[in-house]
């Protein structure tokens, strides 16, 4: 099912030209047509088309109706819905190192962070909003993440009372029973599939 | 006597009482059947099977606000869409839903009234029902529903012809006009429906029963994607469903006009009782209408007129004389 959403050349796949006869120009071509016609039923056709849809709805479960609300269509891993904070597997800290990339590039100022040193002399994040009123879900913060820390997730359904709703860091990060549920995000700034491949070595003599 | 007149009173109730019914829950049935058709699933949230519905439907359409137009014509406009739901019902007076039968060893006919005139009786109401629709467009002051006023005219006046002479054939071969008549002739089992000695009659008259009905092939009054809602294009609440409950009724009637002159009628079908039978056949006519509303285009108007001025109308009257000359030899 995702296949059919990652391929993108919608044109080429699945067409067929129809058959069509010329349309005659003759009277008597005209009539042969409507003689044909009248004789091969085509009517029939039709009516036996909507029956047999019919039957395979009914019967072999090729229903188009998603009731939406109660089953989803699954969406694109790529898509770029509500962000999430994730966190290291093994440790379970979370992977924001505070450097502040994702609020420098954020195209629409929806990003705040606040940071200060912690006893070990390392980056600790003491706020952390996203100011979704005014998100454009443009994906540069998940780009530009070094860590891999900050993604999008696949909540679409972000309707609000207010114009502008905040998010924590806490309400994106992932909860910390979830742990072993956390996924990675396959979209922006994620290694590709065949990212080992394509790593060259350094050379060592210029 | 006295007993004949409270029976014809309870049955013209029963009659009204069920067959209205019916065609609030035909809507339901339209909806499942389009929906399935087109492998959606229709209703389904209120009650079981979206059930339901109709009570929901019937709910909104009594408590909606009874509209006028400034510009109406008020008498007319309110009286449009009681035409149409009354002359439905009243067609089918004449018409006999199902075999004789005992109740509380009183002998039934399910008949309000048994007319020796009965066939043209019935063709002669549900032409009457054509003007409510007519009346209904030119009395509301609105273009749409003048539009739809004037191919009402012009669809009544092209398939009541081929109605008549279609219907004229089984009745020469009947010889009376009587729908009971009608049904003990073919009371011998399924080789002796007029279907088989009828079937150009039989095609006809189904093509004109669509028309009738301005059901799918031949919905022009109406016609969303053209004309608004032609006709009903003013009215809201219950006088928009009183037109409604007088097109599911003319169906109901055509579908029982169907079965009874061409395809045996309620004679009982080898282990089917005749009940059960005639059921089962209108039950198919009217799958056969929603079927047909899936799967078919309409016309436009004006091959709406060639269609039965200059095709269906000739072949209607050489069905005729055949039927005439081998009747006589």
């Amino acid at each position: 099912m995702i296949e059919n959403f990652k391929d993108r050349n919608v044109g080429v796949q699945h067409y067929r030209f129809l058959k069509l006869e010329p349309t005659p120009t003759t009277k008597m071509g005209k009539f042969k047509r409507f003689l044909r016609r009248t004789f091969k039923l085509e009517l029939f056709v039709g009516l036996k088309v909507t029956f047999r849809e019919m039957i395979k709805a009914l019967f072999f479960g090729e229903m188009h109706t998603v009731k939406y609300p109660l089953e989803k269509l699954p969406i694109s891993p790529r898509f770029r819905a509500i962000h999430q904070m994730l966190r290291l597997l093994e440790s379970g800290h979370y992977r924001c190192i505070g450097c502040g990339l994702c609020e420098k590039i954020c195209i629409s100022d929806c990003i705040r962070m606040d940071t200060r040193y912690d006893e070990n002399q390392r980056k600790e994040v003491v706020e952390y909003t996203i100011n979704f009123g005014r998100c454009i879900f443009c994906g540069y913060c998940a780009e530009v993440c070094p860590e891999l820390a900050i993604v999008h997730g696949q909540r679409y359904e972000v309707a609000t009372e207010q114009r502008a709703s905040y998010a924590l860091f806490e309400d994106m990060l992932t909860p910390i029973d979830q742990l072993k549920n956390q996924k990675e995000y396959p979209g922006f700034g994620a290694p590709s599939p065949n990212a080992d491949e394509n790593i060259k070595k350094t050379p060592l003599a210029y | 006597m006295d007993g004949y007149i409270i029976g014809t009173i309870i049955k013209a109730i029963l009659v009204l009482a069920i067959i209205s019914a019916l065609a609030g829950f035909g809507t339901y049935i339209e909806r499942k059947i389009l929906a399935f058709m087109q492998r959606r699933l229709g209703p389904t949230h209120v009650g079981p099977y979206g059930l339901l519905q109709i009570a929901a439907d019937g709910i909104k359409l009594f408590t909606k606000e009874d509209f006028i137009p400034q510009g109406a014509n008020r008498i007319i406009f309110m009286v449009a869409p009681i035409i149409t739901a009354a002359t439905a019902f009243i067609a089918l007076a004449a018409v006999p839903l199902f075999p004789e039968f005992e109740i509380f060893g009183i002998k039934v006919q399910p008949i309000v009234s048994d007319l020796n005139i009965g066939l043209l009786f019935v063709i002669a109401m549900m032409g009457l029902g054509l003007y409510g629709p007519l009346l209904a467009g030119m009395a509301q002051d609105n273009k749409w529903g003048l539009i739809g006023s004037a191919r009402t005219a012009i669809q009544f006046l092209s398939y009541e012809v081929v109605t008549g002479l279609s219907l004229l054939a089984p009745v020469m071969m009947v010889g009376s006009l009587s729908l009971i008549d009608f049904n003990n002739y073919q009371a011998g089992g399924i080789g002796n429906w007029i279907v088989w000695s009828q079937p150009v009659a039989f095609i006809l008259f189904l093509i004109s029963g669509f028309a009738e009905t301005n059901r799918t092939p031949f919905d022009l009054l109406e016609h969303e994607a053209e004309i608004i809602s032609g006709y009903a294009t003013e009215y809201s609440g219950m006088r928009w469903g009183m037109f409604f409950i007088g097109e599911y009724t003319n169906m109901i009637t055509i579908g029982f006009l169907a079965s009874l002159v061409f395809l045996g009628g309620f004679n009982p079908m080898g282990f089917i009782p005749g009940g059960i039978a005639i059921i089962l056949k209108v039950s198919f006519l009217f799958f056969l209408m929603l079927w047909v509303r899936a799967s078919w285009p309409h016309v436009r108007p004006d091959q709406l007129m060639w269609l039965c001025w200059k095709v269906l109308m000739p072949i209607a009257v050489i069905n005729i004389l055949i039927t005439g000359i081998v009747l006589m030899v």
